[in-house]
C-alpha cells in the first residue's frame, strides 16, 4: 500500500500548490478568499499526515475557520469589490526575474532544508513525560515544557484584541443582513454541537491530541456563527465590563501561576509534579475560555458598544 | 522530504504572491501561505526522528494562533483603510471628522 501513500501525497502537494495559487491570483476577490479557505482544509490533511493530529485540529478550526470566517466578514465591508490586482503578467520581463529567481531560492532553501539536523528532543520529551502532569506530548510541551511560549502566545493574542478595539467602534451593522432564514435557524441548532465539541476537546487535551487552543477556536467559530445567526452576546464592550476581565483571564491565570511557582520554588513556571496536572487543567480552562472570546472579539473588527441596539 | 520540497516550493510561491500582487487582501493571503510553508518545513523536520519531537509542533500551533491575530490586525487595518464604503461601515461614529 506504499504506492498509495505517495499518490495520496502527490495529490494532495498539487492541490496545495494549486490553491496557493488560485489564492494569490484567481480573479475575483471571494474566489481567492475560498481558496484560502480549502487550502487550509488541505492542510489539515497534510499535518495529519506528517504525524502532527494537534495541528491539524488547530488547522480546521483556526486556519480554515476562524480565518475564514474573518476574511469573509473582511470582504463584505471592503467596499470596493474592484480588483485591481488581477493582472500581473503586464510585463513579459518579470517572468525573465520571476523564474531564475523562484528557482534559485527554492534550489537554496531545499538544500538548507536537507542540511537540518534532526531535532533530537523527542526522546527527552517522552523520558520525562511521567512528572509533566499530562499524557499528550504536545500539551505537555505548550503548558509544562515551554509555559513560557504559550503565555506569550497570549499575550500577543491579547495585544491583537487591544490593537482592534483601539481602532474604533465596531463596524455597523454587526453582520450583513440573511438573504435566507435557513442559516440563523442552523446557527441555533448547532450552537449545542459547538458547546459538546469544544468541551470534548478541552477534555481529551491532558491525553490524546485537543486542548485548549483547539477548543477556544471552536467554541469562537460557535460564538461567530450565533452573532450571525441574530444573537447579541451578554458581553458588551464598556470599561470595566465583564467581557474584559474574561478576554484578560488566560494571560492573568498563567501569570499569576507562573509567579505562585517562582515564590514556591524559585522558579518561573516550574511546577512540582504533584501539583502539574490540576495547573494544567486550571490553565487550559481558562486559556480555552479566553481564547474563544479573543477570537470572537477579533471578529468584530472594533470595539463592541456598550449597549447592543435591539434587532429590527 | 517530498514534503520540504513542497515546503520551499509553497515558500516561493507564497513570496511571488507578497510581491507582484497589488491588492492588499492578496498579500494578506500570501503571506498567511508563507507562514504555511515554514509550518511545513518545521513539522517536516520534526518527522525525520523516531519518537516524533512534540516542541516544533508545539511551535506550530503557538504560530497557528499568532498569524490568526496578525491577520484580524491586518484585516482591521485593511478596513478602515479602504476607499468607499459609509463611515458607520468603517466604524467611525457619525459626525467625527
Amino acid at each position: 500500500m506504499d504506492w498509495l501513500a505517495h499518490t495520496f501525497d502527490g495529490l494532495l502537494g498539487l492541490a496545495l500548490l494549486w490553491l496557493a495559487w488560485q489564492a494569490m491570483h484567481a480573479p475575483g476577490l471571494f474566489r481567492s478568499v475560498v481558496s484560502y479557505m480549502v487550502f487550509g482544509l488541505v492542510m489539515a490533511l497534510i499535518w495529519v499526515r506528517l504525524e502532527a493530529p494537534d495541528i491539524a485540529l488547530a488547522e480546521a478550526a483556526i486556519g480554515a475557520g476562524a480565518t475564514g470566517a474573518l476574511l469573509l466578514s473582511a470582504l463584505a465591508r471592503l467596499k470596493d469589490g474592484s480588483d485591481a490586482g488581477r493582472l500581473h503578467w503586464r510585463h513579459p520581463a518579470e517572468l525573465v526575474f520571476w523564474l531564475p529567481f523562484a528557482a534559485v531560492t527554492a534550489l537554496v532553501l531545499g538544500l538548507t532544508a536537507w542540511q537540518l539536523p534532526a531535532p533530537g528532543l523527542g526522546v527527552d520529551v517522552a523520558r520525562t513525560l511521567g512528572q509533566s502532569g499530562v499524557d499528550n506530548p504536545v500539551t505537555a510541551v505548550l503548558l509544562n515544557f515551554r509555559s513560557f511560549d504559550t503565555l506569550l502566545e497570549i499575550g500577543v493574542l491579547l495585544v491583537g484584541v487591544v490593537a482592534i478595539w483601539s481602532l474604533g467602534p465596531a463596524p455597523s451593522p454587526i453582520v450583513p443582513k440573511m438573504p435566507s432564514p435557513a442559516l440563523p435557524a442552523l446557527g441555533r441548532a448547532l450552537f449545542p454541537v459547538f458547546v459538546l465539541a469544544a468541551t470534548y476537546l478541552l477534555w481529551r487535551g491532558s491525553h490524546a491530541p485537543g486542548g485548549a487552543f483547539q477548543a477556544g477556536a471552536v467554541m469562537g467559530a460557535g460564538g461567530i456563527l450565533m452573532v450571525l445567526a441574530g444573537a447579541r452576546p451578554w458581553l458588551t464592550g464598556e470599561e470595566q465590563g465583564p467581557w474584559r476581565w474574561l478576554l484578560s483571564l488566560g494571560l492573568v491565570a498563567m501569570l499569576a501561576v507562573a509567579v505562585a511557582m517562582a515564590a514556591l520554588a524559585g522558579t518561573f513556571f516550574a511546577y512540582p509534579p504533584a501539583l502539574a496536572a490540576p495547573l494544567i487543567l486550571a490553565l487550559e480552562i481558562s486559556a480555552a475560555l479566553s481564547i474563544a472570546l479573543l477570537m470572537f472579539a477579533v471578529y468584530l473588527c472594533g470595539r463592541p458598544p456598550d449597549h447592543w441596539e435591539a434587532e429590527d | 522530504m517530498f514534503y520540504a520540497i513542497l515546503a520551499c516550493a509553497l515558500f516561493v510561491l507564497g513570496l511571488h504572491g507578497l510581491f507582484a500582487s497589488t491588492h492588499m487582501l492578496r498579500k494578506l493571503l500570501s503571506l498567511n501561505v508563507l507562514t504555511s510553508a515554514v509550518f511545513l518545513l518545521l513539522v517536516t523536520v520534526a518527522d525525520l526522528t523516531d519518537p516524533v519531537d512534540p516542541v516544533p509542533h508545539a511551535i506550530v500551533l503557538t504560530g497557528l494562533v499568532v498569524t490568526v491575530s496578525t491577520t484580524a490586525v491586518a484585516l482591521a487595518l485593511l478596513i478602515r483603510l479602504s476607499p468607499g464604503g459609509s463611515d458607520t461601515a468603517r466604524g467611525r461614529p457619525e459626525g467625527d471628522q
